[in-house]
């Protein structure tokens, strides 16, 4: 089972923070993987704005990294920030890993007076253009292309993955940090199965396995939405339904619960917007999900959340005070994140609960599925 | 040397050894009372007296000589008209286990002479062919062992319901929902349907047992089970009752009894289940459904409107209109509207190498609630032999093409395909339709096997009993005879129902929770299962194990 840490905090703070909860749970997952999800992004050496999207990823050989250069150039992508990391290579286990980029763009000008749904699109038309790019020989592994997030994944230690970018030195912050330390289950150790997944701003990890993947993957895959491909762990898919849900339904988050463990019918039945919800259920019905998972998520606004599965057999932990939040799959997680914190107001979710840490970060926000549905039209 | 004209040799001249079954008698252990040959449905045996020659010695004047004694025992017939079915009802009846059928071993010489006067074989029950299943052979191997561990079948909530109707894709549910257009209706249910046995087919017992069961599994157990009609209508009072939101109306091509159907609409209490409209069977694919006129008793003329003792062939297609295409489009249309588009309406086709034209024509026609596909191991009360055994296509790969088909466009939640044919053949239902439902399919119906398990039906692929057609159910399950279906009482029946989904709903359960599945069907959950059979595995696109 994977350990997942995740902290918000109106100051930025390190990676490495979070990469030390991880260490405290260390019991929970094998070296198999580190991913790591950075929001809300601050560069020592670099004004960063936070409207320039950011690369992320690994070109394996010389020429996947010319050839991938090249083509954001001619995409007409103006290079305004290139982070290079203090490597410490030896203590990567992988050898084809010519170069991690972290790379800011200023936007193509066609796009830059666009609507936030234009200008996403085409970032992600860039991402999928630039995973076509790839092949056997030149690989290019792409994390996320979007303003304010940048990713890291490797596989190894989290604590050496840590080191070996020296991600203590400071060089990097951010306000939001989303970490997984995986437990290697029925899928190939594979960079891409590294958690966070990620697609235009949305972001979820998991832990457990979702027994209900292939038939919600056959569904998404079916969809033909630009996006839903990868699929290499069976976590990628509760991102993408979140993603559905908010971009491509337009639903509310308070949707998302609703759609991936939705009520039975003697809850419905006593709901104020049962009807609708029934309705939601049948026609999402391939969307509900077979825990035990641990949901963490945050979205383009640094909201985080924290959704467990129906079955509830995952103890993720929210704790904090105003200003700072940590989410983490085991209490001893947000211990570490956050130790100068009131501890009796830790608060573990329920099978019908969505925490929320919204933006301003002042205080959770606690969702229940049985609270009325905040959609004019379900009424 | 007996002379040769003395000898009775025709060309369909047998001796019992010829037989598919042959009787054993044991004479020391007759007593001549009879039940065994009045209760023969076939009158496969009789009371034959016979004469046995007695040596005669008269020691003292150095004589030999005969005598003889006569006695009255059990025969069998060779008369392929009167040939034994195996039903065993002899054996059933007999006080002193003194005669029984057993299967004959040298080859069935009957078979060859299944055509006189011109009629080829008939029957009932389904293809004849023995052995394990392509189903039985399906292992559900995707076990919960690391970080999603295997759930408790028997503490564990689990949602072991499916959907029957037209399921709306997510956009269009959430933009008629603001503009207030028309939701398809649906229906949550048990996976496990008991499929289309007509009133007419089934006795009037067997047919009262059976909703007396479904409506115990529905109102005090708690499984949503339902069922078909098949095609001979509904009793009216049935229809007039709160028990047929249980039950799914079948149509099909001869239109039997829907006058009464059409008329009691203003009468319903609530709405029926769903519309099935009848295109294909699996037992007899081209060929319509067929009511011989042994069973067209009083009762079944009233409830079809038709004369006594007729035969009652359906057409192979229906008949009013063009095309089949357009015939699926209106009648799914003007069933949908005769019924205020509240009930879901679909067709049941035989499984074809056609059935994906089917299939994508419905998922255009907006008023089509899903796909029943009924395969060639399916049962039927009465068929051409030649169309029960040859005649169709399995099941499972015309299943998994038609759902990898819908996988592909996106719509596999939107057009539920239900699976029918050979499911529970061999006693395996759970197994069987749960293998169905990983191939794709959202439920199964079974017919044969609520027959065998719920009813103690005797037919089965070595072809025994399978005389559904003619009337002589030796249990009255498919007969039209007082005599012989007042041996059925319904209150059993029903008892034998609920015994049934009971165990079948724990099974599912004891399938879903090794592979860490509680809250949906595992519809199209195709990585839980293999085979360890190759091409089976390639061809449905499954795990091959061994």
């Amino acid at each position: 089972m994977c350990r997942l840490a995740l902290k918000t905090a109106d100051e930025p703070f390190s990676p490495y923070e979070v990469l030390s909860a991880m260490e405290s749970m260390q019991e929970g997952y094998d070296g198999s993987g580190l991913g790591l999800l950075l929001r809300g992004m601050e560069f020592e050496d670099f004004k960063y704005n936070p409207r320039f999207p950011i690369l992320s990823g690994i070109a394996h050989t010389e020429k996947a990294w010319k050839k991938l250069t090249e083509y954001m150039e001619l995409r007409g992508y103006e290079l305004k920030y290139d982070h290079r990391f203090h490597m410490q290579p030896e203590l990567i286990e992988a050898e084809d890993r010519h170069r991690y980029f972290m790379r800011a763009y200023r936007i193509p000008i066609a796009f830059r007076d666009q609507s936030d749904e234009i200008r996403d699109a085409e970032l992600l038309r860039t991402r999928l253009a630039l995973r076509k790019l790839a092949t056997q020989e030149d690989n290019i592994t792409i994390f996320s292309f979007y303003p304010d997030v940048a990713m890291i994944k490797e596989v190894g230690w989290p604590m050496q993955i840590g080191n070996a970018f020296c991600l203590h030195d400071g060089q990097i912050k951010s306000r939001v940090c989303m970490a997984q330390g995986r437990q290697n289950t029925n899928y190939g150790i594979n960079l891409n199965a590294c958690h966070p997944f990620f697609l235009q701003g949305i972001s979820t990890m998991t832990n457990g396995e979702n027994t209900a993947f292939v038939p919600i993957r056959d569904w998404l895959v079916g969809k033909n939405i630009p996006g839903y491909t990868g699929y290499q762990s069976d976590s990628e898919v509760f991102t993408h339904i979140l993603h559905y849900t908010l971009k491509k339904l337009k639903l509310p988050l308070q949707a998302y619960k609703h759609i991936i463990t939705p009520l039975n019918n003697a809850e419905l039945a006593k709901h104020p917007q049962g009807d609708f919800l029934a309705g939601l259920r049948l026609a999402c019905k391939r969307l509900i999900i077979d825990g035990p998972n641990a949901i963490i998520g945050t979205l383009p606004d640094e909201t985080c959340l924290l959704v467990m599965d129906q079955k509830k057999q995952r103890p993720a932990t929210v704790g904090g005070r105003e200003g700072v939040w940590a989410i983490a799959s085991e209490i001893c997680g947000v211990d570490a994140m956050i130790p100068d914190r009131d501890p009796s107001l830790d608060f573990q979710p329920m099978r019908e609960h969505t925490v929320i840490i919204p933006p301003h970060r002042k205080e959770l926000e606690i969702w229940s599925q049985y609270d009325p549905f905040p959609l004019p039209l379900a009424a | 040397m007996v002379s040769v004209r003395s000898v009775s040799v025709t060309p369909g001249s047998l001796t019992p050894t010829d037989l598919l079954w042959i009787i054993e008698h044991r004479e020391d252990r007759c007593t001549l009372c009879g039940q065994c040959t009045a209760v023969c449905p076939k009158g496969a045996i009789r009371l034959a007296h016979m004469r046995q020659r007695v040596p005669k010695l008269d020691v003292f004047n150095k004589k030999r000589g005969n005598d003889y004694r006569t006695f009255t025992g059990i025969r069998q017939e060779t008369d392929p008209a009167k040939l034994c079915i195996g039903c065993g009802m002899c054996s059933m009846v007999c006080p002193n286990e003194a005669i029984t059928p057993v299967a004959g071993t040298n080859e069935n010489r009957t078979v060859f002479f299944q055509n006189l006067k011109g009629a080829p074989m008939t029957r009932g029950g389904r293809r004849n062919t023995t052995g394990p299943t392509l189903l039985d052979k399906i292992m559900f191997n995707r076990i919960s062992m690391l970080t999603d561990p295997a759930l408790d079948a028997g503490r564990h909530e689990f949602t072991t319901t499916t959907t029957l109707g037209r399921i709306l894709s997510p956009e269009d549910f959430l933009e008629r929902t603001l503009n207030g257009g028309w939701i398809p209706p649906s229906r949550e249910i048990f996976p496990f349907i008991i499929g289309s046995m007509s009133f007419g087919a089934l006795s009037p017992n067997m047919w009262l047992g059976l909703l007396q069961g479904v409506a115990y599994c529905n109102e005090v157990l708690g499984i949503p089970v339902v069922m078909c009609t098949g095609e001979g209508g509904c009793p009216p009072w049935v229809l007039k009752s709160p028990y047929l939101k249980y039950i799914i109306l079948q149509i099909a091509s001869g239109y039997f009894g829907w006058d009464e159907i059409i008329r009691a609409i203003p009468e319903m209490q609530c709405d029926p289940a769903a519309i099935e409209i009848k295109y294909g069977q699996g037992a007899k694919p081209g060929d319509g459904g067929l009511l011989m006129w042994y069973k067209v008793s009083k009762l079944i003329a009233r409830l079809r409107g038709v004369p006594e003792g007729v035969d009652l062939p359906s057409p192979p297609v229906h008949q009013t209109l063009y095309s089949i295409e357009e015939s699926v489009m209106k009648m799914v249309q003007t069933l949908s509207t005769a019924f205020q588009h509240k009930v879901p309406v679909y067709p049941k086709i035989s499984a074809s190498t056609s059935a994906k034209s089917v299939l994508n024509n419905l998922v255009r026609n907006p008023y089509a609630g899903g796909l029943m596909i009924d395969g060639i191991d399916g049962g039927t009360g009465a068929a051409y032999n030649v169309s029960m055994d040859a005649t169709g296509h399995p099941i499972a790969s015309c299943v998994r093409d038609c759902y990898l088909d819908l996988a592909a466009q996106g719509k596999q939640n939107e057009i539920p395909i239900f699976a029918a044919g050979g499911i529970g053949k061999n006693g395996n239902v759970a197994q069987n339709g749960m293998a169905m439902v990983m191939l794709g399919a959202s439920g199964v119906h079974i017919g044969k096997y609520i027959m065998q398990a719920a009813a103690g039906c005797l037919g089965n692929e070595m072809n025994r009993c399978n005389v559904c057609n003619l009337g002589i159910c030796p249990k009255g399950i498919t007969s039209q005879n007082t005599k012989l279906y007042r041996r059925l009482d319904p209150d059993k029946v029903a008892e034998r129902v609920g015994d049934v989904f009971m165990s079948i709903n724990t099974e599912v359960k004891k399938i879903m929770a090794p592979l860490g599945r509680s809250q949906s069907l595992p519809i199209g959950m195709s990585d839980a299962i293999g085979i360890a059979d190759k091409a089976a595995a390639d061809r449905l696109q499954i795990r091959y194990v061994c």
